[in-house]
């Protein structure tokens, strides 16, 4: 008996049992939709935590004052202002440093004509966008002499940009920031979400002596919310740690045994710590969708089982008139088969729909690979390979004889 | 009547057949298993072209001694031969390509593929035996139309009377050509009337295309169309011979 006659009887045995195949079937589609889903929903986290990642720059640390050592925050960061202006200069000349850029932040409501938007202004200077490795769209960044000039510029995000101005070009318009006009000098490239979640887009940015003398009129002149600091490359990060420590306990005269007003950060160490979580989650969520097509796999056996047993005289009547062993187990092989390629092929593309429709209701980012549909597909035909195996071989191992008599 | 050529070389050899189920005790104590013998040493020679009726009461061996010359069960000591070929010495798939080619075997019970046509099921044979579908349906069709039953092609057997039932299973057990058709009191669901159509049709198979028979029934006057009597009695062959007028 050819191959292709075999594929026929299973055929016509799946078509004869319509309901009984279905809800077979439904078993294999439900566990493969399953498993493309949750592997989509766990890449599309992955990737975006390293996006936000990659998005903050290389070799980068945050130093925000207060102290952790002992565990919690012993006064919440930010809420003193131990950090200086002064300070990010000498740190940026310590040799390991490349450059550093001293932040101060707030939220501010934006006017450009009938249109406003509240968003985070940020004060910088202009290494930061070196550091941050963020590059202007349109226009230009601001200066040194900007810096020095306090001069009324602003930088906007992609998103600012565009609630602010809809269509058109914001570059040398001015928008209002707490009512004070600023010429708005250039456009970010796009960078998406940081590891908080927020979308830096949203953002604008202005001199930081702007914003501490006009904008957000700091109690504590010369001093900045937080800085980061980048080293020279990857290899030096140990030693910059160890040198900023240093250099800021002797600027705030922290003598021997007292604790740090400031704490240094490695954001590759965040950055790992949330690669890995992120990691633990996608195979959490494989393992839970791994189940849900085991339990698929056990439905699929239990149905070839009864299978079996209910059409034990077929398969006698079959044997008397002359199938084969080999026949008749790749006849009832291929049943198993069927559903489950059929069952996979559904269950892929309502995984993929799936995974559509979470990334548009919650807002995720989900991630389909080819390998991971290729993946669910192969495990969807292992399963049912080897559940279909057992009692294919129980129906091919009959004496015909006894098949017949079976009642 | 005149009588086919009957060759001297038998078509089927039996010597010192046995066949003894082992049951398993439902003695908890024990929990053996008991024996029970079904045929003792039957020796049979049965030659092409013959029409033989094996006859005996329930439970004398028949099905089990048919079983066995069908290549659906094995004998637990003694020889078989069909056609020269010691059946012990075949493998599964050998013993498979036998049923399939060499015998025809039909059933009380007709035993038809459910929910699959009168025409799919004789033709189910010949594509276990190779045949592309389209050429089996052919030949299928070819035979139902000489058993009376083209307008039933398309039947499933529960569309079937037990005569017409009975018609698409000969059709089945002919479609490959056997040299040997073994029946299994194939009139025993049957009325009268149909018997004796059946009877008729086997009895043309022996006389016009020589094919070896050999079916079991209660009825003498069924036994009466054939032309060799072999009677069981508690496994034993008591009786071979001519069938008494
Ligand atoms: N599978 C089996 N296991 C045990 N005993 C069996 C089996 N099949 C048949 N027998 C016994 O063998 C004897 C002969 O059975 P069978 O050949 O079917 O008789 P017949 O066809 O002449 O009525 C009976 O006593 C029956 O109970
Ligand atoms: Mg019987």
């Amino acid at each position: 008996m050819s191959l292709l006659i075999i594929i026929g009887e299973a055929l016509r045995a799946l078509r004869l049992n319509r309901l009984r195949t279905g809800l077979t079937m439904l078993g294999m589609i439900i566990g493969v939709a399953a498993v493309v889903l949750m592997l989509a929903v766990g890449q599309g986290a992955q990737t975006t935590v390293n996006q936000a990642i990659t998005s903050m720059g290389s070799n980068l640390f945050f130093i925000v004052p207060g102290a952790t050592s002992s565990g919690a925050l012993r006064s919440g960061a930010g809420a003193v202002q131990t950090l200086t202006m002064g300070d990010a200069q000498a740190i940026a000349h310590l040799p390991s440093i490349k450059a550093t850029a001293p932040i101060i932040t707030g939220t501010a409501q934006l006017n450009y004509g009938a249109n406003n938007w509240s968003t985070s202004v940020t004060g910088v200077t202009p290494d930061y966008f070196a550091v941050r490795d963020w590059p202007v769209e349109s226009g230009a960044l601001f200066t040194e002499a900007d810096l020095r000039s306090s001069a009324r510029i602003v930088i906007l995000g992609q998103i600012t940009a565009s609630n602010l101005f809809g269509e058109e070009d914001p570059v040398g318009k001015t928008v209002r920031i707490k009512s004070s006009p600023f010429l708005v000098a250039g456009i970010l490239a796009p960078k998406g979400q940081s590891l908080d979640g927020r979308d830096q887009d949203d953002a604008v940015f202005i001199p930081l002596t702007t914003g501490q003398r006009q904008i957000f009129g700091n109690q504590f002149p010369g001093t900045i919310r937080f800085m980061m600091a980048q080293a020279q490359s990857a290899e030096v990060m140990d030693e910059a740690e160890t040198e900023m420590n240093r250099l800021l306990r002797q600027r705030h005269r922290i003598t021997e045994g007292m604790e740090n007003d400031f704490t240094v950060r490695n954001l590759a160490a965040l950055a790992a710590v949330a690669t890995g979580a992120a990691k633990v989650m996608s195979l959490m969520l494989g393992a839970i969708a791994s189940v849900s097509l085991l339990v698929g796999g056990i439905g699929i056996m239990n149905i070839m089982l009864v299978s079996v047993t209910e059409r034990t005289r077929e398969i006698g009547i079959r044997m008397a008139i002359g199938a084969n062993r080999r026949a008749i187990l790749t006849q009832f092989l291929l049943e198993a088969l069927v559903i489950c390629i059929l069952g996979g092929l559904v269950g892929v593309v309502l995984g993929i729909g799936g995974a559509w429709a979470v990334s548009q209701a919650a807002d995720m980012v989900v991630v389909i690979t080819f390998g991971m549909v290729a993946l669910a597909f192969a495990f969807a035909s292992a399963v049912g390979i080897f559940f279909g195996f057992y009692p294919a071989r129980k129906a091919a191992a009959l004496k015909p004889v006894e098949a017949l008599r079976y009642e | 009547m005149n009588s086919p050529q009957v060759s001297d070389h038998p078509l089927i050899r039996v010597e010192d057949l046995c066949k003894i189920y082992s049951l398993e005790s439902g003695n908890k104590q024990g929990g053996g298993t008991v024996n029970s013998q079904v045929l003792y040493d039957v020796n049979l020679a049965i030659h092409r072209g013959e029409f033989v009726a094996v006859m005996g009461h329930s439970g004398s061996g028949k099905s089990t001694l048919m079983n066995i010359l069908g290549c659906l069960d094995t004998p637990t000591s003694g020889h078989y031969w069909l056609d020269g070929r010691d059946i012990a010495s075949l493998s599964d798939d050998e013993l498979a390509q036998v049923r399939n080619r060499n015998i025809g075997f039909v059933f009380q019970g007709f035993n038809l593929l459910k929910r699959m046509t009168a025409l799919d099921n004789v033709a189910t044979p010949l594509l276990y035996a190779g045949v592309s579908r389209a050429a089996s349906r052919k030949r299928a069709l070819e035979l139902l139309k000489q058993t009376g039953l083209g307008k039933f092609a398309a039947y499933q057997p529960n569309q079937l009377s037990g005569g017409q039932q009975q018609r698409v299973a000969i059709s089945r057990a002919l479609v490959n050509n056997p040299q040997l058709i073994l029946a299994d009191e194939p009139t025993g669901n049957l009325d009268t009337q149909t018997s004796r159509e059946i009877m008729a049709v086997f009895q043309q198979l022996n006389q016009e295309q020589g094919i070896t028979i050999v079916l079991v029934t209660h009825e003498d006057d069924i036994a009466a169309f054939t032309r060799r009597l072999v009677r069981l009695q508690d496994g034993r062959v008591v009786h071979d011979g001519r069938v008494p007028a």
